[in-house]
């Protein structure tokens, strides 16, 4: 980018929301993603939808990429700078325009955050309830690009079900307006549905349109201690086979227990090889009887204690104790790398299984986490990317871990999304003719390769670091 | 300049890269920087900064203003490291990085030489700030002050000046190392030693809060030894970048209570009992005192820890009045002690403690955060001062000097009508069964 270029983006934003500090430059080189980053030529804080209209434009003519940013807490590298970039942060963005009582709506633009947005219409007896572990922080506009998932995934579903609508401006300045209050609306392709998980390579979104539910009155938390790991999975697939559908089924392994416990000293069992966090949610009696059939169902599989929450309180506690998982983990070993290999839930014992095989091959140490009732785990190399070896081996059992989950029916990510850290893993998904149509898509909103490129599935402009590596540098590497 | 830098200064407090490699940038901490909340830029967030330093300790941003500028609007507060998961220890880092600017040319300035000479000459020095604190309850008590600003003085000078004088707490009459006997019996038998930090501020600008304090110790049987040559605990030279100031302060203490046998020592003020529970750690590499620092932390305790502790032993009287309490920074943040106060003020009969919203949420107070960053912390006040109107208390309760003279300054800005005191002012009028103020 040439400072003529810098020059035409500061007189479309203005000085002030405008930087190409080397410090600014450092502060938005890199997200939650681990051993990535990259430096952005500049960074901008436009303050209209015309603004970014024009600044579109000008990256089509100077040419330079755009890479719009949230809160930064992506952990699959979507919001991290390519070569020649400019950064577009969207965290100032953050009002909520509109609840809407009558339609149970909320429209919001897209800086807010999701606990902030959460807590708003909370006021008001209804409920959002995609939650990600990052809520307090991270933001919808990220939620939305990345079709986020979250601890309550189980029962209510994830982002997608929840967008109504999106307004964003396309790579050629146009802007665009999907969905709207309506229910039922099949009029043409569901591009608002498309543009739910496009991780930014579509458009910058400005603003979205969600739909919210009447909040649950009545919620019961409990925690079961199991000295064994299978017993854990077991209890699970139980729970689904008895026709229950809690809105949460968290699984925690022993190294995640420990780690948890050393940061919350909420008394964790340090000696449970696993714990499952399990709320019920809904209203009245069921609620109760639901609780009950889930104790029991613990018991059965020999479950070690079960503690349930006396208040309100102690459940937040262990929810947000849970969300630090992926942090604490930090506790151990400098750099943590989180994947969320996701498989159809009957096939998660295979899959805990399948962690224990991968570290145990390549060498390496794993914390295991995640959502057990939807089948999306977290398994969490704890590494440091200063021991090149160690790392190449992480890479290693990563690759085993996404081939055994793609075995097992499954796919290479749940929730985070494929950005840079995994799209080298895409095909395997979603096959060569998916692939082509998705970079068919693109090439055909995005003429000139400038929004987000080198995310999902482009090969360049490269990003630093050392990952994504090709398949090719594996030895070993099969199908 | 850079890699003198990363040599000299910066490695000697991060002794290897470990400590600035444990940040995962996960952005756990966003949420909760106030710097952050008002700016929303990476560069005011703990990640952002941590960043930062990283990168000027392996020489790959030279020492800027906007560094310079970036490390000294931090707060401080250390909200961020209740929550990181990961257990960075952000505060240090930053405090290394203030130290690094301090001994380079931006530490040079006057108003930094300014603040260097009141840190180590004045503060460090007890029979100094007596004097000077003796100059400045002339000028508070004689009509100088209200004079100079009924004429519009300050104005003239600066428009800002004559905020910060308002803020400035007053001296109290009589500094309470000068009432206070080396050890202080309670009137029935002893049940534990106490020794107790008179502290260097809160001596001469809260003795009536000393006085508390050690009313409520030896109302609760303690007898409270309080050794004359003590001085002040070296929070706020380390916090500014001035540790070589700090470690002798801390040395001398480790010396002068180790010449008596206490159960354990008490302090009133967050900041100082969280600069006393580090003692073990700055002095960790010293042959001399390592040992000795290390002992002495491990019975540091805030007046509301240890009253917590002792609670079965005590009887409180009925205290009428709606509370709310603010938890100081250092206390919540550094200590880690948020359930104690709380404990201790639920058990006196009549007290009803209101939820304070973002009770944790630093008040901008933040040492001489409020002076040198005046508008930055007014917007936190006057956050900090809605959550509290918004309680209907009558009250706010604080352990911290700072924080009290900083929402009593803001009670009167933001017209929000509440008194505030430190807990044992309230805890002494339980147990003395005495409504009076």
């Amino acid at each position: 980018m040439d400072n003529a270029a810098k020059e035409k983006i500061k007189a479309i934003v203005g000085n002030k929301n405008f930087t190409d500090s080397q410090e600014d430059r450092i502060c938005y080189s890199y997200d939650g993603t681990a051993v990535l980053h990259h430096l952005p030529e500049a960074i901008v804080f436009p303050e209209t939808d015309e603004q970014i209209s024009k600044i579109m434009k000008l990256a089509n003519e100077a040419p330079f990429n755009v890479v719009p940013r949230g809160a930064g807490t992506g952990l699959s590298g979507g919001s991290i700078p390519v070569e020649n970039s400019l950064v577009v942060v969207m965290t100032r963005w953050n009002r909520i325009l509109e609840i809407d009582t009558k339609n149970l709506t909320v429209t919001v633009e897209p800086g807010v955050t999701t606990a902030n947005l959460q807590s708003e219409v909370e006021k008001y007896g209804l409920f959002y309830p995609p939650d990600p572990g990052s809520l307090t922080v991270c933001t919808i506009g990220g939620n939305v690009a990345n079709n986020s998932g979250g601890l309550r995934g189980l029962k209510y579903g994830v982002t997608k079900n929840y967008v109504l609508g999106t307004e964003l401006i396309l790579p050629n300045g146009d802007l665009l307006k999907t969905g709207g209050k309506n229910v039922k609306d099949v009029a043409g392709y569901n591009l608002k549905d498309f543009i739910v998980g496009s991780e930014g390579t579509i458009g910058i979104i400005t603003k979205i349109l969600l739909k919210l539910i009447p909040l649950p009155t009545e919620s019961i938390t409990l925690l079961a201690y199991f000295d064994k790991l299978t017993d854990s999975a077991q209890a699970v697939s139980d729970i689904i086979s008895a026709h229950i559908v809690p809105c949460m089924m968290e699984f925690l392994d022993n190294t995640t227990i420990n780690c948890v416990e050393d940061y919350t000293h909420i008394g964790l069992p340090k000696n449970s090889e696993a714990i499952l966090l399990i709320e019920v949610d809904g209203k009245g009696s069921a609620v109760q009887e639901d609780a009950e059939t889930v104790k029991n169902i613990m018991k059965k599989n020999r479950a070690s204690f079960i503690r349930v929450a006396a208040s309100i309180s102690e459940a937040n506690i262990l929810k947000t104790a849970r969300r630090s998982a992926f942090s604490a983990l930090a506790r151990k070993r400098p750099t943590t790398i989180l994947e969320d290999a996701t498989v159809p839930r009957s096939e998660l014992p295979a899959m805990i299984e399948k962690v224990t095989e991968a570290a145990r091959k390549f060498d390496v140490t794993f914390g295991d986490f995640g959502h057990a009732g939807d089948g999306n785990l977290h398994p969490t190399c704890l590494t440091d990317e200063r021991d090149k070896n160690e790392l190449d081996r992480a890479h290693k059992a990563f690759d085993f871990i996404f081939n055994e989950a793609i075995k097992l029916g499954g796919t290479i990510t749940g929730e985070h999304g494929t950005g840079l850290a995994k799209k080298h893993f895409l095909e395997m998904v979603a096959g060569i003719p998916g692939v082509e149509m998705m970079k068919k898509i693109k090439s055909a909103i995005d003429e000139n390769n400038i929004l987000n490129p080198g995310k999902i599935f482009t090969i360049s402009p490269k990003c630093e670091g050392s990952l994504p590596f090709k398949r090719e540098q594996i030895k070993d590497f099969h199908l | 300049m850079s890699e003198k830098i990363n040599l000299l200064v910066l490695q000697k407090i991060l002794p290897n890269d470990d400590i600035l490699s444990q940040c995962i940038h996960c952005g756990m901490c966003l949420a909760t920087c106030p710097t952050y909340e008002l700016t929303k830029l990476e560069r005011s967030s703990p990640r952002g900064r941590i960043r930062l330093i990283n990168a000027l300790a392996k020489s790959e941003i030279e020492l800027t203003d906007t560094f310079v500028y970036e490390m000294n609007f931090c707060l401080d507060c250390q909200a961020c490291e209740t929550a990181c998961p990961a257990g960075v220890k952000y505060g240090s880092m930053v405090e290394a990085a203030r130290e690094v600017i301090s001994e380079s040319e931006y530490g040079a300035s006057f108003s930094n030489k300014f603040k260097k000479f009141l840190l180590r000459n004045i503060l460090a020095s007890q029979p100094k700030l007596k004097f000077v604190s003796k100059l400045l309850f002339i000028y508070q008590s004689f009509g100088i002050k209200k004079f100079l600003h009924s004429i519009g003085f300050f104005k003239l000078l600066s428009p800002k000046l004559g905020e910060v004088d308002k803020l400035s707490p007053e001296v109290s009459k009589t500094f309470s190392s000068n009432i206070f006997q080396e050890r202080i019996k309670p009137k029935g038998e002893i049940k534990y030693k106490i020794a107790f930090l008179t502290g260097c501020l809160m001596d001469v600008m809260f003795a009536e809060i000393n006085k508390d304090t050690v009313d409520v110790l030896t109302l609760c049987n303690c007898e409270v030894i309080n050794p004359k040559n003590q001085v002040c605990c070296g929070s706020l030279h380390a916090h500014n970048g001035d540790i070589e100031t700090a470690i002798k302060l801390a040395k001398k203490n480790v010396d002068e209570f180790g010449k008596f046998d206490y159960d354990f020592l008490v302090s009133n003020s967050a900041g100082c009992g969280a600069f006393m529970k580090e003692y073990g750690h700055v002095l960790q590499n010293d042959f001399n005192y390592s040992e000795k620092a290390k002992l002495f932390s491990e019975k540091v305790k805030d007046i509301t820890e240890f009253l917590s502790d002792i609670l079965p032993e005590i009887t409180f009287h009925n205290v009428e009045g709606s509370f709310t309490y603010h938890d100081a920074c250092h206390l919540a943040h550094t200590q880690k002690v948020t359930n104690q106060p709380r404990k201790v003020l639920n058990s006196i009969p009549g007290i009803e403690l209101n939820n304070l919203e973002e009770s944790t949420w630093c008040c901008g107070s933040a040492g001489i955060y409020n002076i040198v960053h005046y508008d930055d912390s007014m917007k936190m006040l006057e956050r900090k001062m809605e959550n509290i109107r918004k309680t209907n208390s009558s009250t706010v309760l604080t352990g911290n000097p700072g924080c009290i003279s900083q929402i009593k300054y803001g009670a009167k800005k933001f017209n929000v009508n509440v008194e505030v005191f430190h807990p044992v002012t309230i805890i002494k009028r339980a147990l003395l069964n005495s409504n009076k103020k």
